[in-house]
């Protein structure tokens, strides 16, 4: 039953593609091992700014886009990284789909230069079920870096395939990949034999048997390999093809006793059915070594390696790696709270000044007072908070994260980390989703496909909260800034991103903690096999990373708050000036959950912002301060800071602000993340799991903390 | 000399003599091209010394202890310390 649901899961994201392509366009699969720089060649071919990250695994659906020239009309459909068609991943799943099913015209298989030996597996095999192939070889500047050089003309003529090289960081052989393309959706690349793996003669005799069966019933591009896979008896992809193509193997008679006949013979000559499949691997991988001999690929440089060597055995040492850790952390927050303060008060000053200059012209321009209060006390007011408190932060940290992402170094976390993975009996690329969890949980979420085991992934999908999002962490700075360091500057810059380090590596521990208890408690399990790819590290290219952090994840995280940011900002307006007995449904609101608020060493306020705060956790302090303000009684806060008094006059202490803090830290996933999870696990109850897992966490925590602040 | 993967410390190559491995760990060592006759080097340990990174196929790639004890592999060089194969590796750390 469960394939059902991932193929159909499969299958739905084919069909939204074939919706987003135009008619006349050819559908060109781009393939690839994982980190080959397919993401970065599918840009620069479509001007589309998809984000690419330099680990594994980093699309994790189908993207399109296009490219257009007077001649031809192409879409692109990047998929995810595979290091084989035979679908251990659910990603590597809807990789082998679409290749198989999604029918495109051609598949670009994107190999890497500096290791193009195993690149071959995957060329090999895309070839087996592709018509028309057409092998870029990329990283071609890189592997000159290192010495490495690579006969495209050799390769191709022992390929049977057309090779390009390319250089797409640098923009370079693009065109000569879309002229070879052109030339083989026109037919004009006229092959000598295509490279064919042969296995042993009793195999091939197996394979034939099956075959020969196959053509009668089935028309298909290469039923070779379909007996192949048949015989090897691949479950899901057995599901596939009734899926797909509906052709269900286990009602066709003469198929079964064919493949039975294949199988005995396979068995009385000693080959069962997992030695059938290491052989067709071995194949795979003799076939490519085989092809990469002295005369196709040369190295000029014995020690290419050793500058990333250096830095890996800094960055990975006993002490060193662990510290390079925190260090990094620590910096990446210093930078950007003390960078962050200046603008937000800018910022803030200058929609202070435009909220008030706007309500005295549109009351002169004639608009009910009611009204105006409601649009500029209410819904302007919570968006320019929204706009001045989180925007400089982003601004600057994302583009701080992207560029470590785009150096490599997010993979070497995932290293180090894995022991602590493997004891809580999860998967080391754990440490790679909470990471994406940074960004947005939604996309860490959505990242845990990059997990093979269910089992773990479903751990990683349930704790990735505990990771606070973008959308958190200025509240957790803004609260730090106010009540835990006094003031702002350099040195109080240091202590907030001490502390806020201190906030995530309790986030961390949570992490590691509930995945402990998920795994001897509702999901039991052995941990899995593990093997993580530490790609070589890249320079990022500064520019780029700037324009695409921002464009791509800045501007899209802000105007999702902003969207919820306003139509907040009007509600709870209105609670605090629609009356009952003179009393503001604010008022009753948050006397209702102030006993839970206090409990929590916080108070109804506090929980109203976060529960209001659900569709994006952006406007939980901006809503609480609204809510202090109560609407209309308003006194003037020209610095951000001053809020302070606002807040310690509603009774802040710091038991208040070290329980809002962990409770931001850990509390229901926005609703975003929400619907993720329910999409990933298809199950209202993991998706139920993984907000009520974080909550009780928080709940506890808080509980503890301020039980134990009464006790001094 | 014949010894499993995780024994060989940082530096060191061998050539793999076999795999025994359980078969989903099996499919993940199989398609990062460990067979019978790759060379493989041992070139970064973990801070806990699990996972180890080798160097195959011209890719660098972290495996766990655990996985990596399953397969056999006869050293370039022989390594002081170890003494038998197919256990759980626990010197060179």
């Amino acid at each position: 039953m469960g394939l059902t649901v991932q193929s159909v899961g499969n299958g739905a994201v084919n069909t939204d593609i074939k919706d987003k392509i135009p008619r006349d366009a050819k559908i060109i699969a781009l393939a690839g091992n994982p980190n080959v720089g397919k993401s970065t060649l599918f840009n620069k071919l479509t001007g589309m700014k998809q984000h690419t990250g330099n680990w594994s695994g980093k699309t994790v659906t189908n993207a399109v886009g296009e490219y257009k020239n007077s001649n031809i009309h192409l879409a692109f459909v990047d998929i995810p990284g595979t290091y084989s068609l035979n679908a251990h991943s659910a990603e590597e799943e809807v990789a082998r789909d679409f290749l198989m099913f999604g029918k495109p015209d051609s598949v670009v298989v994107v190999c890497d230069a500096t290791c193009l030996e195993r690149n071959l597996n995957l060329v090999l095999q895309v070839s087996e079920i592709c018509p028309k192939v057409i092998v870029c070889v990329n990283l071609m500047d890189e592997a000159r870096e290192k010495g490495i050089f690579i006969d495209l003309k050799g390769l191709s003529e022992k390929l049977g395939l057309p090779v390009v090289g390319t250089s797409a960081r640098k923009g370079k052989g693009l065109n000569e990949l879309i002229s070879a393309i052109s030339a083989v959706e026109d037919n004009e690349y006229s092959a000598k034999s295509r490279i064919k793996v042969t296995y042993s003669s009793t195999m091939e005799k197996a394979i034939d048997m099956v075959k020969t069966e196959l053509d009668k019933i089935i028309t298909f591009y290469n039923t070779r390999w379909l007996a192949i896979k048949l015989l090897e008896n691949d479950v899901n992809f057995i599901a596939s093809l009734e899926q797909y193509l509906n052709f269900a193997v286990n009602k066709n008679t003469s198929l079964l006793n064919a493949l039975t006949v294949a199988k005995n013979f396979l068995n009385s000559k000693g080959i069962n059915e997992s030695a059938f499949k290491n052989y067709l691997v071995s194949g795979l991988v003799l076939t490519a070594e085989a092809i990469c001999d002295d005369k196709i690929i040369s190295f000029k440089k014995a020690d290419y390696r050793s500058r990333d060597f250096k830095i890996d055995k800094i960055v990975t040492g006993k002490i060193t790696g662990p510290v390079c850790m925190v260090a990094l952390l620590a910096l990446v927050f210093w930078i950007t709270i003390s960078l962050a303060n200046y603008p937000s008060a800018v910022l803030w000053e200058f929609f202070s000044f435009l909220e008030a200059k706007l309500f005295s012209v549109s009351l002169s321009l004639g608009l009910p007072l009611v009204l105006a209060d409601m649009i500029f006390h209410g819904a302007f007011r919570v968006l320019f908070w929204v706009v001045s408190v989180m925007l400089p932060p982003m601004a600057i940290f994302f583009p701080l994260f992207t560029f470590l992402e785009d150096f490599g170094y997010l993979p070497r976390i995932a290293f180090n980390l894995d022991k602590g993975f493997k004891k809580c009996s999860a998967c080391g690329k754990q440490a790679l989703t909470m990471c994406m969890g940074f960004g947005c949980n939604a996309a860490g979420i959505t990242g845990c496909r990059i997990i093979d085991s269910k089992r773990e992934r479903l751990i990683a999908i349930i704790t990735n909260n505990f990771v606070p999002c973008n959308g958190r962490f200025p509240t957790i700075i803004a609260i730090i800034s106010m009540f835990l360091v006094g003031g702002a500057g350099a040195s109080q810059g240091l202590l907030s991103s001490v502390i806020l380090t201190f906030a995530i590596l309790l986030g961390v521990a949570s992490t590691f903690l509930v995945s402990k208890l998920l795994a001897v408690t509702l999901l039991k399990g052995q941990p899995s096999a593990f093997t993580l790819e530490l790609p070589p590290y890249r320079k990022p290219q500064i520019g780029s990373v700037i324009i695409r952090s921002v464009f791509d994840r800045t501007i899209f995280v802000l105007l999702r708050a902003m969207a919820v940011a306003a139509p907040a900002g009007l509600v709870i307006w209105l609670f605090a000036n629609i009356t009952v007995n003179n009393i503001t449904l604010l008022s009753y609101m948050c006397e209702f959950l102030d006993p839970f608020g206090k409990a929590l060493g916080m108070d109804g306020t506090i929980l109203l912002g976060f529960i209001l705060g659900f569709p994006a956790n952006e406007i939980v302090i901006p809503i609480i301060i609204m809510a202090y303000m109560g609407g209309g009684t308003l006194t003037d806060y020209s610095s951000l800071f001053e809020l302070k008094s606002l807040l310690i006059s509603n009774g802040w202490t710091i038991t208040t602000a070290i329980c809002t803090i962990v409770f931001s830290l850990m509390h229901w996933p926005c609703s975003t993340a929400l619907l993720t999870a329910k999409k990933e696990t298809g199950s209202f109850y993991w998706s139920f799991i993984a907000f009520i897992v974080p909550t009780f966490c928080g709940m506890l925590m808080c509980f503890v903390i301020n039980s134990l602040s009464r006790l001094f | 000399m014949k010894m499993a993967l995780n024994c060989l410390k940082v530096g060191q190559s061998g050539t793999v003599v076999s795999v025994n491995a359980k078969d989903a760990i099996l499919r993940r060592l199989l398609d990062i091209g460990i067979i019978e006759g790759t060379r493989v080097s041992c070139v970064l340990k973990s801070p806990s010394g699990d996972p180890i990174a080798y160097l195959i196929r011209g890719a660098v790639i972290a495996i766990r202890n655990e996985d990596s004890s399953e397969i056999l592999i006869e050293a370039d060089s022989p390594i002081q310390g170890v003494e038998k194969y197919g256990t759980y590796c626990t010197v060179g750390r």
